[in-house]
């Protein structure tokens, strides 16, 4: 049991704590109805899953375990880490992450602007009162 | 180097550049933009004729950016599936951008005008870019770019168009996010971003959960985005509300550089192999595209708002190309139907849409049951319409005929039969709600007129901007019924096939 504990959730807990954030905030996407808290809730998402990435970089055994053995470095070669044979960490997934995080933002910006659209339209951001005040335009005529 | 090997990057690196351009130049000139990328549109369509002919006579295009060798730079490689879609891509931007010289006016304030074509111009990069790649995240990148800018057009006319555009960045970004969730996956697994590299190690470790895992989440990100059937809620409202122009681009090429990803998945990635290692996967994916087939179409049938019906219409021609890739793996005329499919809706769609913008322009009409008498009120528009709306039906000599024809043909030689049935019924149910449409145009009096009372002129005649590619559409529509049916593709279909390693010539 202990053994199963270790193997799947200590040694992983990277996953299972980003996978936790990740469906908070997918599901924070899914269940509300204000415009406002579906977007933090995107964002959440995005930002759970830059965490995980960047842990993959990880390539030793994780940090938690190795406290106080063989520490991974930076991915930078001097001549100690050469001549000792230190682990250095991946650099790719922090790299591609960085380009994910400009992607998240500029995803966010671009939501917001709308957002702010629907509520000059509207008075408000709730999508049922939205959907009400559409079919009021409707009969009316307006749009 | 050859020079044409030097064009793809040519491509993308100008239409870059040229977005930005566009938009300084905009506050010298407000009418220059569009010229600008008129011009610089039409040149890439001459680099990509270039490149297709490359590729289909010497081989396949790979340039390495910055020098730098496969797993390590960013690659990109241009195979006949590539070239035959970047032409298609540029030349409905081309077309696209024609038509909105006159739509623009009239849907979008005079002070958009030059974001709203540097926007456009922005999207086609990102499109250009999906299209050329290499690189699993470099692919990412170019998707977003598209994405974006096109959350931005829809959202670009205000009104109505603004809640669908928000629904449609929080699904998008969903389904972005959990293509690249995918990718980071077979990373983990792999530890390379290639297509080709990719390709090799993969078979090592087809058994490896987190392989399969990033299968699922790669294909159902690009389905959000491709909106197969389950996944196309943001989709009928996107399509009713947004720009004519857009609503017409997004259904040509947006969806089928979507649907691209897909297939370069199946086919460069995971290779046939790996669905084949799964048995039933390929059926499964066919049973979804027949769902998808027979729900839009019935939805469509429902439907009272022409945009809306065209809309349910492209979910069920989506499923059309998927039920031509889900039965690749068990007949090569499959992918053909598909690829065949590619463009066939492209300029079936993109024709039926520019036709419903014109009409709400000149008339003012969006409902189909306003229509009566329209077929003398705009010969033109509508003699395109029926002719688009009929290769989307698939009578014979239309280009909708040829690829109902290839998938036809790909189920019986499967000896998938309850695919042969789906398909017939659907171009019954197709027929219904087309023929609708067409019945009120020519058959149906004005009811203004029946009662006596002088028609009201509401709108100016159509530019002739507007006019011509709908005019041109519809042409392609007959030509390429008439050449899809003949041995003029098939060298191209030839080297699609071996370059997707279907391991088979037709």
């Amino acid at each position: 049991m202990i053994e199963w504990v270790t193997l799947h959730i200590l040694e992983k807990y990277n996953f299972w704590i980003s996978m936790l954030i990740i469906i908070i905030g997918l599901s924070a996407c899914i269940v509300k109805e204000n415009f406002l808290k579906k977007l933090i809730g995107l964002s959440i998402f995005q930002t759970a899953f830059f965490l995980w990435v960047v842990s993959l970089g990880d390539v030793g055994r994780n940090i938690l375990f190795t406290w106080g053995l063989k520490t991974q470095t930076p991915p930078i070669i001097w001549k100690e880490a050469v001549e000792n044979g230190y682990i250095y960490a991946n650099p790719l997934p922090h790299v591609l992450m960085l380009t994910g995080i400009v992607v998240s933002a500029a995803t966010t910006a671009v939501a917001l602007a709308i957002v702010i659209r629907i509520y000059q339209l509207y008075g408000t951001i709730e999508e049922s009162e939205i959907i009400e005040k559409e079919k009021e335009f409707e009969k009316m005529g307006v749009m | 180097m050859d020079l044409v090997e030097q064009f793809p990057v040519i491509i993308i690196g100008l239409s870059m550049f040229l977005a930005y351009t566009m938009l300084l130049t905009g506050y010298l000139n407000r009418r220059l933009p569009f010229f600008m990328s008129l011009a610089m549109n039409s040149f890439f369509l001459i680099l990509s004729l270039f490149i297709l002919n490359h590729v289909l006579t010497v081989g396949p295009i790979r340039y390495w950016q910055g020098g730098w060798r496969p797993p390590w730079g960013i690659e990109y490689v241009i195979d006949a599936m590539n070239a035959y879609l970047l032409v298609i891509v540029i030349s409905m931007v081309i077309l696209g951008l024609i038509y909105s010289r006159g739509n623009v006016r009239h849907e979008i304030e005079e002070r958009k005008h030059v974001i709203f074509y540097t926007l456009v111009q922005l999207m086609a990069a990102g499109l250009y870019g999906i299209t050329v790649t290499g690189d699993l995240f470099n692919m990412f990148i170019w998707l977003e770019i598209a994405s974006l800018t096109a959350y931005a057009l829809i959202a670009v006319a205000g009104g109505r168009a603004l809640r669908p555009a928000y629904n449609y960045v929080i699904m998008g970004s969903i389904g972005a996010c959990l293509y690249i969730f995918g990718v980071c996956w077979i990373y983990s697994v792999t530890g390379t971003l290639n297509f080709a590299d990719m390709r090799l190690l993969l078979p090592l470790v087809y058994d490896n959960r987190a392989v399969q895992m990033a299968f699922a989440m790669i294909v159902v990100g690009v389905m959000i985005k491709a909106y197969i059937f389950p996944l196309h809620l943001w989709q009928p409202d996107v399509y009713t509300y947004a720009p004519s122009t857009i609503s017409s681009m997004m259904a040509s090429v947006h969806v089928k550089v979507m649907f691209y990803i897909l297939i370069r998945m199946f086919y460069s990635v995971f290779t046939l192999e790996f669905i084949k290692h799964f048995i039933g996967l390929d059926l499964l994916i066919c049973w979804v595209a027949a769902i998808a087939i027979l729900a839009g179409s019935i939805w469509a049938i429902k439907q009272r708002n022409l945009k809306r019906m065209l809309a349910y219409s492209s979910v069920s021609q989506m499923g059309y190309i998927l039920l031509g890739v889900g039965l690749s793996p068990l007949s090569p005329w499959g992918l053909v139907g598909a690829v065949a499919h590619i463009l066939n809706h492209a300029i079936g769609k993109g024709c039926l849409f520019m036709c419903a913008g014109a009409i709400s322009q000149q008339e003012g009409l969006k409902d189909i049951r306003d229509f009566g008498g329209l077929g003398k009120k705009m010969p033109y528009v509508c003699a395109a319409f029926t002719i688009a709306a009929l290769s989307m039906i698939g009578i014979p000599l239309t280009a909708g005929f040829a690829s109902k024809l290839f998938l036809i043909n790909a189920s019986l030689d499967a000896a998938q039969y309850p695919f042969v049935a789906v398909l017939l019924l659907s171009g019954l149910l197709n027929l219904v709600y087309f023929w609708r449409v067409i019945d009120q145009m020519y058959f149906v009096k004005h009811k203004e007129t029946e009662n006596g009372v002088e028609v009201k002129e509401k709108g100016k005649s159509l530019p002739i901007s507007m006019v011509v590619p709908i005019l041109i559409l519809a042409a392609l529509c007959i030509v390429m019924g008439i050449v899809w049916l003949t041995d003029i593709p098939m060298p191209l279909i030839n080297h699609i096939l071996s370059n997707l390693r279907m391991g088979v010539t037709l």
